[in-house]
Formats: structure tokens, C-alpha cells, sequence
């Protein structure tokens, strides 16, 4: 870990929510960083934490949620679970943007577009009407929407699915932030499409110079956006490695099993192989390591002693206890790729 | 296309039009033609994956094929009975044969029902079963697609997604179907459940000789399951082959770009793309000629593909594709050049294959 240069540093990042069935630790312990200009992937299934990571880092936690004591991220050298919710407004948008999956509710029907992409110049710029909304419509320009002068006049309902995803990184990046959190940008997506706002947002990032966290559950996705990526599981990040090792050797059986779940175009097997059960609620991860009923390497240890994470390589860490288990570790061969 | 002999499911120049727009002081507009000719076959035990983004007319093509939505011209017929000319109760008895399983394992499920009494309903409305015979078909039936029978008392909210999706699929195979169409049966699940749902599907039809119409739009799963693939764009089918044929060598430039467009789970390497213009186009306004020309990359696109409609024709033993810039076609390069061609027809078949990826 690189302390003194890292763009974002997130250390025992822990999210609970208290409610009626009992603490939902929705977030356990995260800590990764993020460097200036890099892309970095956030992996994981439905309530593995990774949209409630996202969400923590722009402190955007409604209660009964919250950031527990002890937590701590900081960003640009600033702690910011220490800021007044003034300078923490100035922040979002300005220096850390997000881009969420849906792009219909995450714009305001009333507005044009157009407006809204200005808005975001006059709130953090001051500019004036006309700059903002001659900025407004270059920037919509450039992600790639034809004829940008008179689509910034249509109201969002008006605009594709595709062009309203261009809208939201056009907003995301119009102030070139330093960080860009893009929640599943094209889960909705179709696939032509989705390979369109890809290739977007690689070239508004090389323009902008901003580091991406994208949380996504595809690893194709993944191993074509990413420099390193993130595992989520159980609230916890279970591994986290370069994108080449993650895919050639990855060290946590969840991992490995993601890999092998899911279908490859060019190696079709007769069956795939799935991981059993399903991710449990938040409330009740099972005791020691919480992926232990899922795997098919548990043992006695893995039910009794919490894994922490560790590290297997340089710059490759992950929370399994058969990372110290040489002879274990072996004979689990895991491998990302079907045999 | 399969001999009639063997196909169960036959379509025949399918199409559906809604109306939109009209009202009190407007006229209405053009009506959208969501399907808009649509033929195909579907042989007894196999899996035919129909494919297509958004608007593309695929769910509603299932819908038609079991009758749930009545087609504005064309027949369906299944096992050799034309579905328009039976009356109600006919349809009735025929429906236990043809069953849907949703894309949407939450909204699809009555939240006040057991999914006891869920599974149960079929066996009751078609009197398959009544009472503890009812109740221990029930029993078998969650047990056979991987749920605890003694999870029978408890209600959708109390399971997780791909409990839910197993759920739905013990209602269809309840009433013995022949036939199933699976809406995009795994799109709303997380990978290492949606591997488990896969299997599931496979392992029935092998254990019950089931036929089934796979809607999709992930290709990797449609590669996984399919025996033949069908691709529609616009309401209409533009290629129709075997899985293998397909994926090896896709002749539709549309089918190309879908193709191409999949990422690659491979850091080592990069997807060469064929990167569309544009967006799709709205059913309600098509394209005249090809629908695809707008956005078709095929070298010798002309004026001719604004002007020609493109049959659904053989290039190869089984292989259908409207394309007639793609030789061999019935629409020959005179009739081209009359409608404003000016390039040769030309085999185009980029190529596919991954470069490495720069370190």
C-alpha cells in the first residue's frame, strides 16, 4: 500500500444497519485503495456490500445505515468522515462523480438534459447560464450523442437508454474528477450498446485523467476494463489482486468459483460448474469465514478462526485461510478457468 | 428449417401490431409493427435460442407461439393442430402442454400464496391431481428442481432469487408440458446461481424430453444451451442457424456485431469490435429495406439495401440469413443495381478471433 500517493484509501470501512431483525453488517471491514487515473473493478453478486461500499464513500448512507466508528476514508489526503456536510456537498461531483446503473431514475424527468448537465458547471463553478449551457452541450458532444445542441433541449424520456447513459458520464466527468464511481453503468444495457459506453468511458477517462472504481458483476466486464480488481463477499473484500493474476490464479475459492460458474463462449462443458447455496442475509453471516458453507474446501479451522486477509503475492491479498495452508492450498488446485 | 414431421412448434409468417397514439383529437399514428414476419420451426427435444436487444419483438414472438397473445396474421402451430382454430376449451387442454417460465422470479410468484399451493395450482385447474395425491406431486415436484419439500408452507418472500426462478419453473413442468418457453429464464440472477438454473434446465429437458424456445440477449448462455440460435433485429428474423454455425461464423452483419460485441472474460486478450452507429431504431418507425442498413457495416452496402427488403434465405444447408449482399441470394445483382446498387454483393466475415491484449 502506497499511503502517501494513493488517490483514495478506504481502511475498516464498516456499514451496519440496525433494524428489526438485527444488525445487518452490510459492510465489514473493507479496506483497498485506489490510485490517481487507474481503474479499479469492484466485483461481487447481489448483496456481497459493493453498492453499499460505493454509496459510504460518498457518504451517502441514509439511517438506519451507518458508517461505524473506527471506519476511515480519505480521499486526496482529506479524512473525509470528518467534514461538515458543506464541504462534503462541494466534494461530490466536483471531485468524486458517480454514475449509476439505471440512468432513467438517476435523471430529473422536468429538466432537460441539457440543463442538467449545465447545473452541474453553475452549482460547482459558478457559471454563468450561458457558459454553463455552452459547456453543457460540448461535453455532450463528446460522448459521442449526434446533433448534442438540439438533444440538449429533449427531456430525458426522449432519449434511448444508450444516449441517457452518455447524459450521466457526461455529467460524471463534465469537471474532470478525480475519481469517477460507476455503479453497474451498463447492467441495463444491451450488449452493442454496452460496448459503445465502454469505449466511452475509456476515452473520457484518458481525456480526464480520473480513476474509476467500477462495480460491476461481469467479469468480461472486468478483465476488459480493469487493472485490478476487488472480490467482494459477505460484506468483506475477500481478494483483491492485478487483473491478469485474479484471472490466471486466483487464491480464494469464491473467486475460483465465479470463474468456473459462469459460461464461456469456445468452451462449452456439458454442465457448469455451479457454486451451491446462496448468499446469506447480512444478519446472519455464518461464524469464522462467512463463505465457509458455500466451499468445498472447508474444515475445521475455517468454522473457528476468522480468515484476515493475507497476502499471497505482492500487491495480490486474500482472505482465505488456505493461503497459510501450503499442502491445502495444492491439493484445492484452484484454477479460474474450467479444465 | 426442420422436417414437419418432427417439429412441434411451427410459426408461419408471424406478425403483431399495436396500436399507438390516437385518441380523442389525435389520429393515430403508424401502428408498431413489434413482430413482422416471423417463421420458424421448433423440432421435438431440441432448444432454440431466440436472440435479439431490447424492442427486438422476441418475448412478444414467445407470447404468440403459446397462444398468450393472438398474432395479427399468421398461424402457430403446435403438434400438427393450427392454435386459431380451437375454441376455448380446446385451448384450455392444449395449454397443459405449453408452459412460460419469467424472467422475473419476484414479480412472477403470488406473494399470498405458498409455493406449495403455486406449484399445486396447475395439477388442480387441469385436474392432473386432487388432495394428498395433489400434495405429494407437489412434494416430488420442488424436490425435482432442487427445493426442500418441506419448504412447501412458505411463502415467495422467504426465498432468495434462484430459489424463486426454481419455483416458477416446478409451476410449469407441474402440468407436464411438451413445451416451454424460458423468458429469459437467468438474466435476473448472479452468476454462481445462475450456473445452478442452467443445470437445472438441462437436466430436465434431458429427463423429460422437454422442447423449449430460450429467449436471451447474454450469448455465452445461449451458447451454452442452444441447439440452434435464431436472431431477430426490428420485429424480424435475420439469421438462423445451428449454435455452432453461429458462433464460428456468423453471416448476418447484425449477428456480427452482436457476435463481436460480447466481452471477452480474458484479460490476456482483446475483443476486435465491430462498434455500431448509433442506436436501434424504434419499431414504430422502421428503416424501409433492411431494417440493419442504417447501421450495417458490410462492405458493399449501397442504396440498394435502403430500397430491397432482404428474404429470410438459405446460404448454406440450414443456414438462414437476410442478407442479400451475403451470396448466394434470390435477389440477384441486375435487381440490386435497379433499386440504385452500386456494390457487388461481396462474402464479408471479419475477423472475430481476440487479439492479445498489450501488457
Amino acid at each position: 500500500m502506497t499511503d502517501t500517493t494513493a488517490l483514495l484509501e478506504v481502511r475498516d470501512l464498516a456499514v451496519y444497519f440496525r433494524g428489526a431483525a438485527g444488525v445487518a453488517r452490510a459492510v465489514d471491514g473493507v479496506s483497498f485503495f485506489v490510485d490517481k487515473g487507474e481503474t479499479v473493478a469492484l466485483v461481487g453478486e447481489s448483496g456481497s456490500g459493493k453498492s453499499v461500499t460505493a454509496l459510504s464513500l460518498l457518504r451517502l448512507i441514509d439511517p438506519p445505515g451507518r458508517i461505524e466508528p473506527g471506519s476511515v476514508i480519505r480521499f486526496e489526503g482529506t479524512d473525509l468522515l470528518a467534514l461538515d456536510e458543506e464541504r462534503m456537498r462541494q466534494l461530490r461531483g466536483r471531485r468524486i462523480a458517480m454514475v449509476f446503473q439505471e440512468p432513467m431514475t438517476a435523471l430529473n424527468p422536468v429538466f432537460t438534459v441539457g440543463d442538467q448537465v449545465a447545473e452541474v458547471a453553475r452549482i460547482h463553478e459558478g457559471a454563468s447560464r450561458a457558459d454553463a449551457w455552452k459547456r453543457a452541450v460540448q461535453m455532450l458532444a463528446r460522448t459521442g450523442i449526434a446533433d448534442a445542441e438540439r438533444r440538449a433541449r429533449d427531456y430525458p424520456h426522449q432519449l434511448s437508454g444508450g444516449m441517457r447513459q452518455r447524459v450521466l458520464l457526461a455529467m460524471a466527468l463534465l469537471l474532470s474528477p478525480a475519481l469517477v464511481i460507476a455503479d453497474e453503468p451498463t447492467t441495463a444495457l444491451d450488449d452493442t450498446i454496452q460496448a459503445q459506453i465502454l469505449d466511452l468511458l475509456r476515452t473520457l477517462q484518458q481525456e480526464t485523467g480520473s480513476a474509476v472504481l467500477l462495480i460491476t458483476h461481469d467479469f468480461g466486464v472486468v478483465a476488459e476494463m480493469a487493472q485490478r480488481v476487488l472480490v467482494m463477499y459477505g460484506g468483506q473484500v475477500v481478494e483483491a489482486a492485478p487483473v491478469r493474476t485474479l484471472f490466471a490464479a486466483p487464491a480464494h475459492p469464491y473467486t475460483a468459483g465465479l470463474l468456473r460458474a459462469m459460461p464461456r463462449i469456445g468452451s462449452r462443458r456439458t454442465r457448469l460448474d455451479a457454486i451451491p447455496g446462496t448468499v446469506p442475509p447480512a444478519t446472519a453471516w455464518p461464524s469464522g469465514c462467512r463463505f465457509r458453507d458455500r466451499c468445498a474446501h472447508e474444515w475445521e479451522k475455517c468454522a473457528s478462526e476468522a480468515p484476515v486477509p493475507i497476502e499471497v503475492a505482492p500487491g495480490h491479498v486474500a482472505r482465505c485461510h488456505l493461503v497459510s495452508d501450503p499442502a491445502r492450498r495444492a491439493a484445492a488446485n484452484l484454477a479460474g478457468a474450467p479444465t | 428449417m426442420s422436417d414437419a414431421s418432427t417439429a412441434l412448434v411451427r410459426a408461419r409468417d408471424l406478425t403483431r401490431h399495436f396500436a399507438v397514439g390516437g385518441g380523442l383529437f389525435r389520429k393515430p399514428s403508424n401502428p408498431i409493427r413489434a413482430v413482422d414476419g416471423v417463421s420458424l420451426d421448433i423440432a421435438r427435444g431440441e432448444t432454440l435460442a431466440l436472440v435479439g436487444e431490447s424492442g427486438s419483438g422476441k418475448t412478444t414472438t414467445g407470447r404468440m407461439l403459446l397462444h398468450l397473445e393472438r398474432p395479427t396474421s399468421g398461424t402457430v402451430t403446435f403438434d400438427g393442430t393450427d392454435l386459431a382454430s380451437l375454441d376455448a376449451k380446446s385451448m384450455r387442454a392444449l395449454r397443459r402442454r405449453m408452459q412460460l417460465v419469467f424472467q422475473d422470479p419476484f414479480g412472477s410468484l403470488n406473494p399470498r400464496m405458498t409455493i406449495g399451493d403455486t406449484v399445486k395450482e396447475g395439477l388442480l385447474i387441469h385436474h392432473l391431481a386432487e388432495g394428498a395425491a395433489a400434495d405429494a406431486r407437489t412434494r416430488a415436484l420442488l424436490d425435482e428442481v432442487g427445493l426442500r419439500p418441506e419448504w412447501a408452507d412458505r411463502y415467495p418472500h422467504e426465498f432468495s432469487g434462484g430459489q424463486r426462478q426454481r419455483v416458477g419453473i416446478a409451476r410449469a413442468l407441474s402440468v407436464g408440458p411438451d413445451f416451454i418457453v424460458l423468458d429469459e429464464p437467468v438474466s435476473a440472477l448472479d452468476v454462481s446461481v445462475q450456473a445452478q438454473v442452467i443445470n437445472l434446465l438441462m437436466e430436465l429437458q434431458r429427463q423429460r424430453s422437454l422442447t423449449y424456445l430460450f429467449i436471451a440477449h447474454d450469448l455465452s448462455v445461449v451458447e451454452h444451451m442452444a441447439d440452434r440460435v435464431a436472431v431477430m433485429y426490428l420485429g424480424r428474423i435475420v439469421e438462423l442457424a445451428t449454435r455452432d454455425a453461429i458462433f464460428a461464423e456468423p453471416l448476418h452483419p447484425y449477428t456480427q456485431a452482436l457476435r463481436s460485441a460480447v466481452p471477452v472474460a480474458d484479460p490476456n486478450v482483446r475483443a476486435r469490435r465491430i462498434v455500431l452507429a448509433g442506436e436501434p431504431p424504434s419499431p414504430a418507425n422502421p428503416p424501409s429495406g433492411c431494417p440493419f442498413h442504417p447501421r450495417c457495416h458490410h462492405p458493399a452496402k449501397d442504396e440498394s439495401c435502403a430500397r430491397l427488403v432482404p428474404p429470410l434465405e438459405e446460404k448454406a444447408p440450414g443456414r438462414l440469413v437476410a442478407c442479400f449482399k451475403q451470396p448466394p441470394s434470390s435477389v440477384s445483382w441486375e435487381a440490386q443495381q435497379a433499386a440504385g446498387g452500386t456494390r457487388a454483393p461481396t462474402l464479408h466475415l471479419p475477423v472475430l478471433a481476440t487479439d492479445a491484449r498489450p501488457a
